[in-house]
């Protein structure tokens, strides 16, 4: 597989999409090596809580230990490779029992009983021998609550993995006065039919909105107008479909910044400081917490959302998050969260629930029509009617600084630019 | 217990040869202990399973009226009702559909049966009045992407029960199948529905709010949902 011939600074090959070959790779190369997203430490607030995970093609699962920890185990037992636990999530209680001989392990993978060990006496499976245990994530860290686990010793730590783009775990907690976000405990799970990186390409693309988008935009736009013209006060949330009918010269306007592995970042302000009694009322909690000037800070961040490449989507000042579990190169799972900012008002809240329902929903006006996108563009690629994928907009025209680059304009495709150059480096690992 | 038994010694399985006839010879029955010591994960360890066992569910208030009781005028008067609202879903005739709702109506379809408001949680839909208009002019829409493929529905709507009347307020529940065509599939979606009815000015029905729980509501979603269901 030759991976440099498949990536030119300014196009891609389409078997990049399309291939199984290298889709297996991407597996092997880049999720099951990395840090992926587990989940939030509230999705498992007491010991034995579990949650059952996939990290490229592993079946994990996040489970909290007695000693207030969050460990990341393979969901197998050592025994005969059955599936430890059977369902999304649970209370596993004091240990984990596999369903087909009841061997039993600590919440830490640990064997904690072996039934009949009589029989093993004098054969290497013992219980001294640390194979007799559910293994472990190579590597388990977390930030601000928000866990990852990597499948290799080897590589960046966490932190310098996240790098600049931890912005997005930052913004979404500094938000709440006491520093903190938990998870709403309900997970919306979409399968699109096409490549995992039409959405990661897709969600820092701001030439698409006012096209794809069209239909929804304008529909709210007509409610929002007539509502304007009743009344002073129109709820926000007509504006959160509305602007997705933006100009082309609007969001041309919007910068994205594209950091090393990948990441990104795509700057707008979202309209989320009206002068109405709730936001001064937060404004205010917000400030007692984290003084005047930090308070501040936080609220005027820019930032529509944060990718963490290759697999995470962080809109921070709405407090939702979509995480890829890719299955097949046509065939992608999307787990979508929404969390609340610990000791802020309920209507702060709600405000970003309608965002929640409204966009990232499976009843969703906005992602249906990407959704439709990624699915002609999956079929589009799989033909011979050509061989590259076009990332030329704007090429040579962005600004370069310490290995972040900066659009010069919104609708650059530097973003996928950026992407591929982290996705190659990864490919042409050893 | 395991007891074994050569009574069945003579018996043959067809060109098994001999030695392997001679294993098979033996049977050998395992039955469950007779309140004896307890056996296998249990005897290993009792409490290897330390979780709550799981209960059924109380069964919801069957509250049915008993048609006796509401008069089996108003018993059909809503089967009709509803069954018009699925029609005009079926037929796209959105607007006739929104005016079936109350200027308070709602349509709601929650993610989780244990969710008991429309606002305040994540929903699949939430959608006032002016939302469903919003909905409704986006799939109307000659660029409404999502929509070009050829798409259809059919609903069916049964096991019509009324569970109280107060009033001029009916509260009925439902069940319902929906097949959609997309493009070449089928997806089918199931689940109840709940209406509060309510009467117009005229005396006609009109819905204050439509609770439609799907029962795959929580399993991944191929694709989403763009029409009300």
């Amino acid at each position: 597989m030759n991976i440099a011939a498949l990536v030119e600074p300014d196009r891609v090959h389409k078997t990049v999409y399309t291939d199984q070959q290298i889709f297996d790779a991407e597996m092997q190369k880049i999720w099951e090596r990395t840090w992926v997203y587990c989940g939030h430490v509230s999705q498992v607030p007491h010991a034995g809580d579990y949650h059952a995970v996939t990290i490229g093609r592993q079946p994990m699962i996040m489970v909290r230990q007695p000693d207030g920890g969050v460990q990341v185990l393979y969901n197998r037992c050592p025994h005969r490779g059955v599936q430890v636990v059977g369902n999304l999530k649970g209370n596993t209680g004091s240990s984990f029992v596999c369903s087909y001989h009841a061997w039993s392990f600590h919440l830490d993978g640990s064997v904690r009983a072996i039934p009949l060990a009589k029989g093993y006496e004098g054969t290497r499976m013992t219980r001294d021998n640390p194979d007799c245990g559910m293994k472990r994530a190579a590597r388990v860290d977390s930030y601000r609550g928000f866990v990852f686990a990597s499948l290799s010793d080897e590589g960046p730590s966490l932190p310098e993995f996240l790098g600049e783009a931890r912005i997005g775990f930052d913004d979404m907690c500094d938000r709440s006065p006491v520093g903190e976000v938990e998870v709403v405990p309900i997970c919306h799970r979409v399968i699109q039919h096409s490549n995992w990186k039409f959405f990661m390409e897709n969600q820092l693309d701001a030439l698409h909105p006012s096209v794809t988008h069209q239909s929804t935009g304008i529909s709210a736009g007509r409610v929002e107008k007539r509502l304007k013209a009743q009344k002073s006060a129109v709820p926000l949330y007509y504006h959160y479909l509305s602007t997705f009918a933006s100009s082309f010269e609007q969001w041309d306007a919007v910068q994205t910044i594209n950091f090393p592995h990948g990441h990104g970042l795509l700057k707008a302000y979202m309209g989320l400081r009206p002068q109405d009694p709730d936001t001064l009322e937060y404004e205010a909690l917000l400030k007692q917490a984290h003084g005047e000037q930090r308070a501040e800070e936080y609220l005027s961040r820019s930032i529509h959302h944060v990718l963490i490449y290759p697999y995470l989507s962080v809109q921070s000042p709405l407090q939702q998050l979509r995480c890829l579990r890719p299955i097949a190169p046509d065939k992608t799972l999307s787990e979508i969260w929404h969390f609340r900012l610990k000791g802020a008002p309920e209507a702060i809240y709600r405000r970003s629930l309608w965002y929640y329902n409204l966009v990232n929903s499976p009843a969703t006006m906005i992602n249906a029509d990407d959704l439709e996108n990624w699915t002609k563009g999956q079929w589009g690629l799989s033909s011979n009617g050509g061989d590259w994928v076009s990332f030329h907009r704007y090429f040579g025209d962005d600004r370069e600084e310490n290995g972040v680059t900066y659009s010069n304009h919104g609708t650059s495709e530097a973003v996928m630019r950026s992407q591929f150059r982290a996705w190659s480096q990864y490919m042409q690992a050893e | 217990m395991m007891t074994t038994d050569t009574k069945g010694a003579g018996r043959a399985i067809p060109s098994a040869g001999p030695d392997f006839e001679h294993l098979l010879a033996q049977e050998v029955v395992i039955e469950a202990s007779q309140g004896a010591a307890s056996t296998g994960a249990q005897a290993i360890a009792p409490d290897h399973s330390p979780r709550a066992p799981v209960r059924s569910t109380d069964a919801p208030p069957l509250g049915l009226l008993s048609v006796a009781a509401t008069g089996a005028d108003l018993q059909r008067e809503v089967e009709q009702f509803l069954y018009r609202q699925a029609e005009l879903l079926d037929g796209k005739h959105w607007q006739a559909w929104i005016d079936l709702f109350d200027d308070a109506g709602v349509y709601w379809m929650p993610v989780t049966r244990e969710q008991t408001d429309w606002e305040g949680s994540p929903s699949i839909f939430a959608e006032d009045k002016l939302m469903m208009e919003i909905r409704k002019g986006r799939v109307s829409h000659p660029n409404a992407w999502s929509q070009a493929p050829m798409w259809e529905t059919n609903h069916l709507v049964s096991h019509v029960a009324l569970e109280s009347v107060d009033g001029s307020t009916v509260q009925v529940r439902s069940r319902f199948h929906m097949m959609e065509l997309r493009r070449d599939h089928v997806r089918h979606f199931g689940g109840t529905y709940r209406h509060t009815l309510v009467r117009d000015a005229a005396g006609a029905l009109r819905i204050r709010l439509q609770r439609v729980d799907l029962f795959n509501g929580q399993a991944p979603f191929d694709y989403v949902l763009q029409i009300w269901v």
